[in-house]
């Protein structure tokens, strides 16, 4: 065994590429396109992304929009930790600030689109929406995700899906932005490593 | 202040800034500013649900206005049930003890005490035999960490917006606090904040006003206000006690405005872009003129915004972070 290990010390650690930078600006273009198909009032549009990496997806997003539309749909930041259940009942780990809700626009009867990179549990997206609605009444909610890994613990569903994973319980996805990362790329990291 | 992320709230009770690290300071600091944004929100709920189902009980033995408006405030803001308790109302004029009173406010299930006594320790005594979170709003001369709190909030706001840097810290940075330190639990805390925030301390006032153990602190001392402030970014009045100038520590008001009032002449010696503080309430004309107090240097009002925001943050620590440590009597059992 030892052996092996040394003829290749890579092997099993290499981190295993779901998309590359060139897959994930396609992905990125197509949820674009779908809000753009699925929404013709598009003035009536706001991007939120759920920090952080939310954030530069929605801003992405609204860019492609705009070149299709001629009109960039105003964007947004939700940080979602103050709504988090897990804080409530004492079972999350209470984190110095990570980014802070910041949109100067209003949210009332606007199509809210939220903007997230991957999608599991469900449980950020039910705290983003309580978070909008305590800015306001939108018409509509809509999701954006980028990845959705399943797992999903409310009944909670993508409107724009950029691609389904199946991770096994030890890989960890992750998603890297040039934003916030340096470069683009999703990962499926194995935890045990 | 990135060595903040990792470190994880574990107190039950805020009694101090003596015992805390400067891991915990920052840890709070870092907290605050997400709080900030929920009050400033301007449509929709000026709230958030982490207090959600939970009891805050404002408990003053002594006269405020600020501190528990601001605990109040801080407390509805995440959304708490509130009960206030004030001493002339309450069975303590019968005799009943701290103890037995607080064990009965428990027997109806609060979560967070907040109490300001004038006994020094009064905070400390009940946070050890009591399940409660003790947060102290001021205890004697002793301490008011959460004074101090939103004070070090404050000047880090200042620090960061004219160094273009939000990660800027207090490190190296001149605070002068000038009046009557000896009486003041916020002058004893901001001391104690301020100098784990790596801030340079300067204490200036009548030498009968100055604690003889201020150099055991960490700090400079000076009776000489030029001294004090000539090359202070921060200059913090304090009220001056009007009711001690019976016990005749300063001969009389005139000499103390004389040699010690911040006003637009004895300011002209100190930067002109230092930052002016006041606790509140303000004497004014006395320790700080009022055109200085009114002038956009003064954060006087800033500091009060801020005050509802770090409370906030010390609040959601206390109850929200994940194991809530025993009291003693608790953990003996």
């Amino acid at each position: 065994m030892s052996e092996s290990g040394k003829l290749n010390p890579q092997a099993g650690s290499v981190p295993d590429e779901v998309m590359s930078a060139e897959d994930m600006a396609d992905a990125i273009l197509d949820l674009s396109k779908a809000v753009v198909a699925k929404n013709p009032d598009i003035q009536s549009v706001v991007l939120l992304g759920i920090l952080k990496r939310g954030l530069p997806l929605a801003e992405r997003m609204a860019a492609h929009v705009e070149k299709m539309t001629g009109t960039r749909p105003p964007v947004g930041s939700l940080a979602t930790t103050l709504y988090r259940d897990d804080l409530r009942a004492g079972l999350g780990h209470v984190k110095a600030d990570t980014g802070t809700t910041h949109f100067a626009f209003s949210i009332d009867d606007k199509t809210v689109v939220l903007v997230d990179d991957v999608l599991a549990a469900g449980r950020t997206i039910r705290a983003a929406m309580d978070e909008v609605m305590d800015y306001g009444r939108p018409a509509r909610i809509q999701l954006a995700c980028l990845i959705d890994r399943g797992g999903r613990e409310l009944p909670i569903q993508p409107d724009y899906l950029g691609r389904k994973v199946s991770p096994t319980p030890d890989q960890h996805i992750s998603v890297r932005m040039v934003e916030t990362d340096g470069h683009d790329a999703v990962i499926l990291e194995d935890k045990t490593k | 202040m990135v060595a903040a992320k990792n470190t994880v709230w574990t107190r039950k009770d805020l009694v101090g800034i003596e015992d805390l690290s400067r891991d915990e300071i920052e840890l709070i600091l870092n907290t605050a500013p997400q709080f900030v944004a929920v009050s400033a929100r301007e449509s929709g709920i000026k709230k958030v649900p982490l207090l959600q189902g939970r009891l805050v009980v404002n408990w003053f033995h002594e006269p405020s206005t600020r501190t528990r408006t601001s605990f109040e405030l801080a407390a509805k803001r995440l959304s708490a049930d509130t009960l206030a308790i004030t001493t002339s109302a309450s069975s303590l004029v019968k005799g009943e003890s701290l103890h037995d009173t607080l064990a009965n406010i428990e027997a109806m299930h609060s979560d967070i005490i907040i109490l300001r006594h004038s006994c020094a320790g009064a905070p400390q005594m009940l946070a050890e035999r009591h399940p409660s979170h003790i947060i102290n709003a001021g205890d004697g001369r002793h301490e008011h960490p959460t004074q101090a709190l939103l004070d070090a909030f404050t000047m880090l706001e200042y620090v960061r917006e004219l160094r273009g840097d939000p990660n800027a810290t207090l490190d190296g940075i001149r605070v002068a606090l000038i009046g009557d330190i000896t009486h003041s639990r916020v002058a004893r805390s901001n001391i104690w904040c301020l100098t784990k925030l790596g801030a340079k301390v300067v204490l200036c006032g009548p030498r009968t006003l100055l604690p003889p153990e201020a150099e055991r602190m960490g700090v400079d001392v000076t009776t000489d206000l030029r001294e004090a402030i000539h090359d202070a970014n921060v200059i913090y009045a304090l009220r001056i006690q009007l009711e001690r100038q019976q016990s005749c520590l300063f001969p009389t008001l005139r000499e103390y405005v004389r040699l010690f009032r911040i006003d637009s002449e004895s300011l002209k010696v100190a930067p002109n872009d230092s930052l002016i503080m006041h606790p509140g309430p303000i004497n004014r004309d006395i320790e700080l003129a009022a055109e200085v107090a009114d002038s956009p240097r003064s954060v006087v009002l800033k500091q009060v915004s801020n005050g509802i925001s770090v409370r906030m943050a010390v609040m959601h620590l206390l109850v929200n972070s994940p194991k809530r440590p025993q009291t003693t009597e608790e953990r003996a059992q």
